[in-house]
């Protein structure tokens, strides 16, 4: 016996290949469903009655859910606690590179990445030394107009600067985004929590 | 739209936006109603604009290239691709294959992530929550390779003026053709949730119908345009890059309607990958960068050159007066121009068509307003 869908409208919306063809299931088919009165009623056989008191479908309802937790299924990052990991090729926040034995720094201040940068927001400082030859003396880059576009560093003849995979540089106040040679060769120093 | 007269009872004007969440950023929609039935449309846009083409003025052809990736942020790479074609036309530089073919890959990955935040949001536009979970997820894999390739995940500024800054990272290929395996089946996924979904099919046929004389007429490009019939891609009309050497399909809808547009936009997807498919296996080791001197200086004289972006027709018309400066930089911008289109397939539907219409037309506020 075909029925209508009950509690709803009795358009048959099955007609035109609503289903698919392998999955159509005809209401009243399914279990002992009869409509009395245009009210549910529902009679049990024993079958149903066992599923309905060891909540089988709660069980084979929740399996779905949790086999969705396996760990590697699992797409949240914790973030404070857990840094995701970023691209090696990351642009992150700009860092002024020293020379890992002498500790001497290695721009040079030739000025290029001034010169490369949209947004002219990068200032050179050099003063020249008794043999005429260029020093760096300051270095100033305003992180709040910087796009972390790269094209500095792919300026940079010498790669002292360089976009690092550094990422936490949000900062309280404006004059805080404009980092000075110091704050450039130490790197931004956020705050690491602990569990 | 006509003026309204005082005191008619009958026809309402009320503002959409410029907060509202279904118009995709700050797009303000006056509507003039009837009750729930839609006169009219008038389109108030600026609220994004930051000048882009005047910016341009003051930059070298080489720092122009990271404003444009703001225009459209979430095809960044395909503006990207845009512009420095445009220059390398006006320079008359020559790309190497290698750099060719990463660019087409990169391209029609960001056209298949496009196209997943369009459907995405869209969906949860009219009310289907489920999809945008899924399209972000896949979504993730793209943006994924663009920042192991680039550095970036949205304005990615992946090309440079010549060729490409960056050569593929070690296990590039691998990870393509994993995410090529890996994302024909989501598409299918996708398709179970709304192909054919009763409630999406209610809210989609018949709604936003633009003929295809009407869609020519206003210029209208992309997906919209091809939904309604008319089989027009910029790949295939006017092949950049190596386009013309590799197969694809153009898939076009046929009553214009805004399901047609999402079949239109689902095949094009797997298009893409077709497209990618073919471009890994003909990538081959070579140099990235084509002849091209530090200093950018193209001769005097003006260039027009167009892309197929993800939403349509991306143009740029760059005029050099032989300075390191752009003298003019021109964006056509598909958005700006479907958009146009908002106010012929709205008429006569009711409010909450106007939300799937939006929708439909895959327009970003950034480059609408540029």
């Amino acid at each position: 016996m075909r029925l209508s869908r009950l509690g709803g409208n009795d358009r048959d919306r099955s007609a035109e290949g609503f289903w698919p063809q392998g999955e159509r299931r005809p209401y009243g088919q399914i279990t002992g469903w009869k409509p009395v009165l245009r009210i549910r009623q529902v009679t049990m056989d024993w079958k149903d009655f066992f599923r309905k008191i060891f909540l089988i479908d709660l069980i084979k309802g929740l399996r779905l859910t949790f086999s969705y937790q396996r760990p590697d299924a699992i797409y949240t990052e914790q973030y404070p606690l857990e840094r995701p990991p970023v691209a090696e090729r990351y642009r992150g926040a700009p860092r002024l590179n020293n020379h890992p034995e002498s500790g001497e720094t290695l721009c040079i201040a030739c000025n290029l990445c001034s010169i490369a940068c949209p947004e002219n927001l990068i200032v050179v400082g050099w003063a020249r030394t008794e043999d005429r030859k260029k020093r760096l003396t300051t270095f100033t880059y305003d992180l709040s107009r910087c796009m972390f576009c790269g094209l500095c560093e792919d300026a940079c003849p010498v790669d002292a600067l360089e976009l690092t995979q550094d990422f936490e540089i949000a900062n309280y106040t404006r004059e805080g985004m404009i980092w000075d040679r110091q704050a450039l060769e130490e790197g931004p120093q956020p705050a690491r929590y602990t569990r | 739209m006509q003026e309204t007269t005082f005191l008619d009872a009958n026809e309402l004007v009320i503002n959409m936006g410029p907060q509202h969440p279904a118009t995709h950023g700050v797009l303000r929609v006056k509507l003039k109603l009837d009750g729930e039935r839609v006169l009219g449309t008038e389109c108030i846009i600026g609220y994004l604009h930051r000048g882009v083409e005047k910016i341009a003025e003051n930059r070298t052809y080489a720092q122009f290239a990271p404003y444009v990736d703001r225009m459209d942020y979430v095809a960044a790479v395909t503006n990207g691709m845009g512009y420095v074609e445009a220059v390398e036309k006006l320079l008359g530089v020559e790309i190497p294959p290698r750099a060719q073919y990463t660019r087409m890959i990169l391209a029609e990955l960001q056209r298949i992530a496009s196209h997943l935040l369009w459907l995405g949001t869209h969906a949860l536009d009219i009310g289907a929550m489920t999809p945008v979970f899924y399209t972000f997820r896949e979504r993730e894999e793209v943006l994924k390779i663009f920042e192991e390739y680039c550095g970036a995940r949205l304005t990615t500024h992946a090309f440079r003026i010549g060729g490409l800054q960056y050569d593929l990272y070690d296990g590039f290929e691998r990870d393509v053709k994993k995410f090529c395996d890996y994302f024909p089946p989501k598409v299918d996924e996708y398709e179970q949730l709304l192909t054919k979904n009763r409630i999406w099919i209610d809210r989609t046929r018949k709604i936003g119908v633009i003929t295809a004389e009407d869609a020519i007429a206003l210029g209208v490009t992309g997906p919209v345009l091809r939904g309604s019939g008319v089989k027009w891609d910029i790949r295939k009309a006017q092949p950049y890059e190596a386009y013309d050497k590799v197969e694809f399909d153009v898939p076009v809808g046929e009553h214009g309607d805004t399901y047609d547009r999402y079949v239109v936009r689902m095949a094009e997807m797997r298009q893409s990958i077709r497209i990618i498919r073919q471009c890994v296996e003909r990538i081959a080791p070579g140099p990235i960068f084509g002849k091209v001197g530090k200093v950018l200086k193209p001769p005097a004289g003006e260039v027009y050159h167009s892309i197929e972006a993800p939403k349509g027709e991306l143009g740029y018309y760059v005029v050099s007066d032989g300075t390191v400066n752009p003298y003019r930089v021109r964006v056509r911008p598909p958005s700006l121009i479907n958009l146009q289109a908002l106010d012929i397939m709205s008429r006569d539907h009711l409010v909450a068509d106007i939300v799937a219409i939006i929708g439909t037309l895959d327009i970003v506020l950034g480059e609408v307003d540029r």
